[in-house]
């Protein structure tokens, strides 16, 4: 049997177990004075039995299918004629491919002799024996899980509580993956990181202030040596931050106090969804936005009042990225705004505050720690955030302070760096990972901070 | 009468809509009410509605929730420096009354207020009346202790701020210390007027709530239950402070303790699903209640 269809026919047996605990349960429970007799309910008992079954037989499905190449290789290759053996581990490993390919069928480097022919057969019977007695050893134990949940129902087995535990692991399992998963990410961009550090002095590239990525890739090349400071990416990453979060911060504020404060519930009902279509637009939508549309105008407006844009403006790049964390900033300002007790409101108004009164002096300094909760993770999102700028920031790595000027952002160059086929181990490529890491490490602070700030906030009226 | 349909924003709170014109006067006597009897048996209010020298008048007040009617056709006199307790089983429509009275019950979504209520001879629910104003002279201290999450002299100083009532520090300072002395929280927080409103203990920020009401010397002030989230060593201090208040304000105070009813106010109003059957002095009213309502809650064979 194919392993997914082992899996397949786990899942029914799996079913027909929680069917048969729960009957079971029913004729148990018949025999000794109705339901209420049993500790837990029928479906309990059900899902013991399904677990029962279906648990230790995944278990060793994963394993199994986990080890099993491994295993096969080594026979394989145990099996292969000393002269075989005797090869560098290389070679042995192009010879075992070699065989792999020739199992599947696929088209092979050389002309198999006969020991490679015979050790294909080979791996093709033990693949046979393996999948017949793992069907076999799966279906054992499931049906066994099965005949043991069966005899545990009875009226003291505490099936709910067992059924909770392993619902609870379960959830542990599940929220474990996101945290290792971010673990392995970074640890893969540290590494690489560590590498490029190796190249060029992690003082260069914190302080530098050129940054000029092209290297030399032969020895006779004319080429610049690279210069890797990452000031000024970082310089213009904050500045169009700083202009997003100009745009987006008191528009998404504004809209957020009256959604919360002034519309009425048909408005709201209205505005709202509208507001969160705006976060439902791709960026890359907003990068053909902001490179056709916004950047054009904000040059054309410039050279007609006399000033020098350049097409690729931080100036237009930061407006519509603000234009995107409009709705992220209003939605988050929105909730917390809402979360401020309505007696506050009904203690201003009774005092005589007028709506602006109250919102300004009441509403607003209660809910500010909540706001800047949500502003400074808007601010992590634009750091963050790659599409737009890439599309309308340009490529120029210029250390100022214009914001008409075409500037460049760390996730720009990381795009550059990495698009295209590159070697893994030049400065250059290296460079990404730094940038990276340095980018991963800034919006963590950032994170923290907001989501202290969000906690302290917590506390303040309840 | 008038009909004031509730608005729902600040702006059209301020200009109201045009109201038809004004022929309902306010008798100084009681009228009566053309209702019939009902299967509740109640007919019309018991008792003499009125007082000499009312501060506030309310005549055939009705208050609805979309299509639900509150309360049905209330009248009431409230007088200078008296305590006026409303009693009554829940949703009998006491604390709708008392919202009515300084126009809380605005800023409830789809609430129609319809009748007369004045407060020294001037409708409140007049279109060229700013609800600012009313609100100032009309102050409330709710169920739940609501501190702003501001330093306790910030809480006491906002309303006069709001008003324009202080331009300086000093007087600010003096506004401050009068009204927790008067509040009877002076003594205890003098030390740590910086401190948060919150930080205090639940009685204490009934009593700040007392205090910042009283900052903007308010004509009447009224107390949707306020002790009702409090002990009974904080209750028994709000209840002497009432006594105290009752030399300076009008106090109109809902309250689901006969007790506290009886040991605080002058005169008590019994409602019942949202009829006002009964009103007395309160000494009548619970040793000798006329209506068979006002006997039943009092003598506890209901509420």
């Amino acid at each position: 049997m194919q392993t997914p269809t082992l899996v397949v026919v786990l899942l029914a047996l799996m079913a027909l177990a929680f069917h048969l605990g729960r009957r079971r349960s029913f004729t148990v429970a018949t025999r000794c004075g109705g339901i209420k007799a049993l500790h837990s309910l029928p479906s309990h008992y059900g899902t013991l039995t399904a677990m029962w079954c279906a648990i230790p037989a995944a278990i060793v499905l994963f394993v199994w299918v986990a080890f099993e190449p491994t295993v096969i290789e080594h026979l394989v290759v145990g099996a292969l004629p000393a002269d075989y053996r005797a090869l560098p581990a290389e070679r042995l490993s192009l010879v075992i491919n070699d065989v792999k390919n020739m199992v599947s069928g696929n088209v092979v480097s050389r002309d198999p002799d006969p020991a490679m022919r015979a050790a294909a057969a080979h791996y093709q019977n033990l693949e046979r024996i393996s999948a017949a007695a793992l069907s076999v050893v799966v279906l054992a134990i499931a049906i066994g899980g099965v005949s043991i949940g069966w005899r545990m129902v009875s009226p003291r087995t505490r099936a709910r509580n067992k059924v909770e535990i392993v619902v609870k692991y379960f959830l542990i399992i599940s929220s474990t993956v996101a945290v290792f998963t971010t673990l392995g990410i970074v640890l893969s961009v540290l590494f690489e990181s560590i590498r490029f550090f190796g190249r060029v002095p992690i003082s260069e590239f914190l302080f530098g202030l050129n940054w000029s990525p092209q290297t030399a890739i032969r020895d006779d090349q004319v080429g610049s040596s690279g210069a890797f400071g990452a000031i000024p990416l970082f310089a213009g990453t904050l500045m169009i931050s700083f202009i997003a979060m100009l745009v987006a911060a008191p528009i998404g504020l504004f809209s957020a106090i009256y959604l919360a404060e002034y519309a009425t519930p048909r408005v709201r009902s209205i505005a709202k969804p509208l507001l969160e279509i705006l976060a439902g637009i791709p960026t890359v939508v907003y990068g053909f936005f902001a490179a056709l549309t916004v950047a054009p105008f904000v040059r054309d407006t410039g050279n007609a009042i006399g000033l020098e844009v350049s097409s690729e403006s931080a100036l237009a790049a930061g407006f519509v990225m603000g234009i995107m964390l409009i709705p992220f900033v209003s939605s988050l300002s929105d909730d917390v705004i809402n979360a401020v007790p309505q007696s506050l409101r009904d203690g201003a108004y009774a005092l005589g505050a007028t709506r602006s009164e109250m919102i300004k002096q009441i509403v607003l300094p209660a809910a500010l720690p909540g706001v800047i909760g949500g502003l400074l993770l808007a601010v992590s999102r634009a750091i963050g955030e790659t599409m737009i700028v890439v599309m309308a920031a340009g490529l120029a790595a210029n250390l100022t302070a214009n914001p008409l000027d075409a500037v460049t952002t760390v996730t720009v160059q990381i795009v550059t760096l990495l698009v295209g086929d590159q070697e893994f181990d030049s400065a250059k490529t290296l460079a990404a990972f730094a940038l990276g890491l340095l980018l991963f490490v800034v919006t963590l602070a950032l994170n923290i901070v907001a989501l202290h700030v969000v906690r302290k906030y917590r506390e303040q009226y309840d | 009468m008038i009909t004031q349909a509730s608005p729902q924003t600040e702006e059209s709170m301020d200009t109201g809509k045009p109201a038809p014109s004004r022929t309902a006067s306010i008798g100084t006597r009681s009228r009566v009410s053309n209702k019939a009897l009902d299967d509740r048996g109640f007919s019309e209010t018991v008792g003499d509605i009125t007082v000499d020298q009312p501060r506030m008048q309310t005549r055939d007040v009705n208050v609805y929730y979309g299509d639900k009617q509150a309360i049905k056709d209330v009248s009431l006199d409230i007088g200078r420096n008296e305590v006026v307790a409303m009693i009554g089983p829940s949703g009998c429509g006491k604390s709708t009354f008392i919202r009515c009275l300084n126009r809380m019950n605005d800023t409830i979504e789809g609430c129609r207020v319809t009748g007369t209520i004045t407060l020294d001879k001037q409708d409140i629910y007049d279109p060229t009346l700013d609800v600012v104003q009313l609100r100032a002279r009309v102050g409330m201290v709710f169920q739940k202790p609501n501190p702003f999450p501001k330093s306790i002299y910030d809480n006491v100083a906002y309303g006069p701020r709001i008003h324009g009532l202080v331009s300086s520090r000093m007087e600010t300072d003096e506004i401050v210390q009068r009204s927790l002395e008067r509040a009877g929280l002076w003594s205890e927080v003098k030390d740590r007027l910086t401190s948060s409103g919150t930080g205090l203990s639940g009685g204490q920020q009934q009593r700040l709530c007392i205090a910042r009401a009283i900052a903007v010397s308010p004509d009447v002030i009224l107390m949707d239950e306020p002790c009702s989230a409090l002990d009974p060593i904080a209750t028994a201090r709000i209840e002497e402070l009432i006594d105290e208040l009752r030399e300076n304000y009008t106090i109109a105070i809902v309250t689901h303790s006969m007790q506290q009813a009886a040991r605080v106010s002058q005169r008590t109003a019994y409602f019942h699903l949202g009829d006002l059957v009964e009103v007395g002095e309160t000494n009548q009213i619970f040793t000798n209640p006329r209506h068979r309502l006002t006997e039943d809650y009092i003598t506890g064979r209901f509420g």
